[in-house]
């Protein structure tokens, strides 16, 4: 019995590899894509453009704008000198924002009235724009502090103590690079599976494994042991790239990531091998593939958190396994959870697993047209 | 002689277009993928897709509640993005973080009030979780807003000097209320129709290569040019069909504005169709089999349409030589000109370049196509 499984599973294999294209496909863009993404998943804000209207002009508004240019988030791109000039600076992209000093600016401030500084945002992309608008109270905390010193008036009664834990310079690759490595061995196990048992149908093999002594169990096995060992290797290939060349700190136990890693795979394979059985085409496969795959993605944290979403999505998102890897993934790398802190996580995913696997099984049988 | 070719062309054009326009309407899924497909997942993703930090849940470490402390709570849950939760102590907060029943803590110590009155700059101590450093950000920046409203109030009520000489008066354009749909949904558009496109196309001819019915047709007298935009201009209806129901959903359904003209955003949308379509066709050629058509389909189309296309991550964040590798992602244009047509107008400087790409792409990859299809015949 265990022949027959060996057996199936070479020829699983041989049907994967045999192909140069599929064999490149298999292995080169997940690769690519990892570095590629890697790096341009960020959230982070990087030399935003911005535009200086000073009607002020005065020793004290230049120094303010140079505090925004000297900073490594904002970058000057030019001096405005109309208001009709702030409409086709940002309508343009020219700049992200418009910093307006009013001509009252150092006077007001001298006079100890509250001085006003308007900002003016492009909002086209909103996160940016949030982002870009809480940098720019920062830089303006922290020049009026400097300014109330020199003049000698009180500091403000209260002050803000922030840190944050986990990621303390909050970088967005530590979040994004993990979740790329569930992401990429999410497509690749489904790449793996989801034609494959449609392509035989297609070609009208399968027909021909049934009939020999495989039983279905044999077959699933042998099915599911090529999507297992391509995911596990390419998987722990994107770790290592996560560890060494992003730099990402590892600090919980790697055996809790691939027990996680284990049952996300075996979930994705279940889920694969249904959508191939259930598929009488190929065609009808990959668009399975793509039906699951695409929503899987999106609605899995990998970009957007899943406590925004309305209540009805976030119960659909419970049936989707890369929401709780994306858990697991990120709670080893950065919070260094243990087996304890992630059972919440794995035993869904088994759950996924044992259903998707036992009914990819059931279907080899039952679908015969 | 090249008259009676033109003619001829023309009709055998209308027939390759008649047969194709009959294989679409005897298999309902490519209908189903055109017209049922887009409308599900910018329902799904419309609602499911937000950046906005809502309800975040902060644990308030309260050592010595008195009036101060409960006026700074009071502040915080007054703000639509928080959702308070009382600690008494910092062991307590932090261990709630640890199991993320919480995603941040302001904490006051004992002698906080104390210091307020001494005018000792008495710290808030503020904890965020950074393993979603977006979200991070953004709810520090919440925090931080509070923290000034309250503050500037404070200062008002004591008649101390003012807390901040510098008032900040911003001004959120095209998107005063800062809605993160306003801003995704109109990029989703973008990423569903380059699915369908491919999709639409990838598999079809693939297919037919692999029947071999392809080949039956090329030994018709028929042109390549022909056949081509026989399989096309189908496709290409029911891809715009599918566009104009996104639309039409992201204006009513979800509210988005559409500031520019209709007639952009469609001669904008036909191009973008043209692309998508023109790689499907492409993939399919190359790949000569289904089933590696599938599988470059996925990953070269998704993936990158989703994260490389300034749909959700901002071009301008990212480094040069991966900014320089967006140009090659045809759903980056089309971003770019639905984010600005939904929500800043007809902004010509914007669409413009961003259309002539978009036609520069249709018309390589439909060269390529006419190329790759003509070669394998020998």
């Amino acid at each position: 019995m265990l022949q027959h499984i060996l057996a199936l599973i070479i020829k699983e294999f041989l049907a994967l590899l045999k192909d140069k294209r599929s064999r490149f496909v298999l292995i080169g863009p997940p690769i690519i894509q990892l570095v590629v993404f890697g790096y341009a998943a960020t959230f982070d804000l990087d030399r935003v453009p911005f535009a200086v209207y000073d009607e002020d002009n005065t020793a004290l508004s230049h120094r303010l704008t140079d505090r925004f240019a000297g900073s490594e988030t904002f970058e000057l791109v030019s001096h405005i000198t109309h208001d009709a000039e702030i409409a086709p600076v940002i309508d343009h992209k020219h700049a992200l924002l418009v910093l307006h000093i009013g001509p009252r600016f150092s006077d007001d401030l001298a006079a100890g009235e509250s001085a006003s500084l308007q900002v003016i945002v492009d909002g086209r992309n909103s996160n940016t724009a949030l982002l870009a608008l809480n940098y720019v109270r920062t830089v303006l905390l922290d020049f009026s502090a400097e300014w109330a010193q020199e003049q000698q008036r009180p500091p403000p009664p209260a002050i803000l103590v922030t840190r944050a834990w986990y990621n303390s310079n909050l970088v967005s690759q530590w979040f994004i690079v993990p979740g790329i490595i569930g992401l990429l061995t999410l497509v690749v196990s489904l790449l793996v599976t989801a034609l494959s048992v449609a392509r035989e149908r297609e070609e009208g093999t399968f027909d021909q494994l049934l009939v020999t002594p495989l039983r279905p169990v044999e077959i699933l096995i042998g099915k599911s042991v090529p999507g297992l060992i391509i995911g596990l290797l390419e998987s722990t290939f994107i770790v290592l790239v996560t560890l060494w060349w992003f730099e990402v700190p590892l600090r919980g136990h790697i055996d809790a990531l691939y027990l996680g890693l284990l049952l996300f795979l075996l979930a994705n394979i279940g889920i694969g091998l249904m959508i191939s059985s259930l598929a009488v085409t190929q065609q009808q496969g990959l668009l399975g593939a793509f039906l699951f795959l695409v929503p899987a993605v999106i609605l899995s944290g990998f970009a957007t958190p899943i406590a925004n979403m309305p209540e009805a999505v976030q119960y659909l998102t419970l049936i989707n396994p890369m929401r709780y890897f994306m858990v697991i993934v990120r709670g080893v790398f950065l919070e260094g959870a243990g087996y304890e802190l992630l059972a919440a996580q794995y035993w869904p995913m088994a759950v996924i697993a044992f259903f998707s696997l036992s009914s990819a099984g059931w279907l080899f049988r039952r679908r015969m047209y | 002689m090249s008259a009676t070719k033109a003619q001829l062309s023309h009709r055998r054009l209308i027939g390759m277009v008649r047969k194709e326009s009959l294989q679409i309407l005897r298999d309902p899924s490519s209908i189903a993928i055109a017209f049922i497909l887009p409308v599900v997942m910018l329902l799904l993703f419309g609602y499911g897709v937000s950046l906005d930090a809502k309800d975040v849940r902060i644990g308030f470490v309260i050592e010595t509640p008195d009036s101060v402390t409960s006026d700074i709570r009071a502040a915080f849950a007054q703000s639509d993005y928080f959702v308070p939760v009382t600690f008494h102590t910092i062991q307590k907060a932090e261990q709630a973080m640890r199991q993320r029943e919480i995603d941040g803590i302001v904490w006051m110590q004992s002698d906080f009030s104390h210091r307020l009155h001494n005018g000792s700059g008495a710290p808030i101590g503020v904890i965020v979780n950074g393993v979603d450093a977006n979200q991070a950000r953004i709810t520090e920046g919440y925090i931080l807003g509070a923290w000034q409203t309250w503050l500037t109030h404070y200062s008002e009520r004591r008649g101390l000097p003012q807390a901040f000489p510098i008032a900040l008066e911003q001004r959120v354009w095209f998107n005063p209320a800062v809605r993160s749909r306003d801003f995704l949904v109109p990029g989703l558009v973008a990423v569903i129709m380059t699915l369908i496109g491919a999709l639409l196309t990838a598999l079809v001819v693939a297919r037919e290569w692999e029947r071999g019915t392809m080949e039956a047709l090329l030994v018709t007298p028929i042109h390549i040019r022909e056949l081509l935009m026989g399989k096309l201009i189908p496709y290409f209806i029911l891809g715009m069909g599918g566009m104009l129901l996104t639309v039409a959903m992201a204006v009513w359904q979800f509210d988005v504005p559409l500031r520019g003209s209709f007639l952009v955003l469609l001669a904008a949308s036909a191009l973008f169709m043209l692309v998508a379509l023109a790689m499907g066709l492409l993939i399919s050629i190359v790949a000569k089999n289904q089933f590696v058509a599938g599988q470059v389909a996925i990953i070269v189309t998704f993936l990158p349409a989703f994260i490389l296309s300034g749909f959700i991550f901002d071009i301008n964040s990212m480094p040069t030589a991966i900014q320089w590798l967006t140009h090659l992602i045809p759903a980056r244009y089309f971003v770019a000109i639905l984010q600005t047509v939904f929500l800043a107008g007809n902004v010509w400087a914007v669409i413009l370049p961003n259309a002539a790409a978009l036609a520069l792409m249709a018309f390589i990859f439909l060269m390529l196509v006419r190329r790759k299809a003509g070669k394998r015949l020998e």
